[in-house]
């Protein structure tokens, strides 16, 4: 799907709130970073992210800061 | 800079809350906050000459957001993970909105016209795109109107739209999740999505 319609029409599955999305990114980050199952987990986020660009920032910044810590 | 060690060992939760460690600790704390915010405020646009400043007000507000929120930290992840989320959401808070801060958000409604175009050459995608602009008008409310073609049309940051509109970003998210809802039962009845 382009980018324009993702946007419009969003993931089309369940996901989950931005509130939901902060309270638990450091949840999932870590499960990401350790080679966990985060969407199994946490499902619902996956979709999230892919929905709303705001939180998919701050995903990125959380995973990439914290890989950069871990090396 | 001088590097900062993090010591996973230390109990950040006792330490914040005990008043003979409670000082110390907020400044280590906020130390750690404000290389997280300078990492944030790196990755944006933001000028040289502003950065420091914007870096220094992300670690403050991030670190009394921490302060009020202590007895929320579950132990899902480490300490740090979890207040270096803070740090990173509120330095991109603001340089969303600083990026922001001199463009007027008008809602052009003419714009839906325009974007079968948008679709460039897949006959798919201009077909649904055109789908989509007609039913906005009739399926959808005003407000779910305006949030959807603020955020998904004209890319204005959800934070920045909350601001101005005074709302949060969880509620405008819940509009535009609506709208879309709306648009896709719309699609899906007119057999242009599975
Ligand atoms: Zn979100």
């Amino acid at each position: 799907m382009s980018e324009l319609l993702n946007s419009l029409l969003g993931p089309g599955e369940p996901e989950i709130t931005c509130e939901q999305c902060f309270e638990l990114l450091d949840e999932y980050v870590e499960l990401e970073v350790r080679g966990g199952d985060p969407d199994g987990q946490i499902p619902g986020m996956r979709a999230h992210l892919s929905g709303c660009p705001a939180c998919h920032e701050d995903h990125e910044s959380l995973l990439a800061y914290v890989s950069l810590r871990e090396r | 800079m001088p590097e900062v060690v993090v010591d996973e060992s230390q109990d950040w939760p006792r330490d914040l809350r005990d008043p003979a460690t409670r000082e110390a600790a907020c400044a280590r704390l906020h130390a750690l906050l404000l290389r997280a915010a300078r990492f944030e405020i790196a990755r944006r646009d933001v000028p040289h000459g502003e950065r420091d400043d914007l870096a220094l007000q992300a670690a403050d507000d991030a670190l009394v957001a921490i302060l009020a929120k202590l007895d929320t930290f579950r132990g899902a992840s480490r300490f740090t993970t979890w207040a270096y989320k803070f740090a990173l959401l509120e330095a991109a808070v603001k340089a969303r909105r600083r990026a922001w801060q001199r463009r007027e958000i008008t809602i052009d409604d003419e714009a839906w016209g325009r974007i079968a175009v948008r679709g460039g050459d897949q006959l798919e995608t201009r077909e649904l795109l055109a789908a989509i602009a007609a039913a906005v008008p009739r399926c959808l409310t005003e407000h779910q109107r305006r949030v959807l073609t603020a955020l998904a049309l004209d890319g204005v940051p959800v934070d920045v739209l909350a601001e101005r509109l005074g709302t949060t970003r969880g509620a405008l998210y819940k509009t535009l999740h609506d709208a879309r809802r709306r648009l896709r039962a719309e699609l899906e009845k007119e057999g242009l999505l599975p």
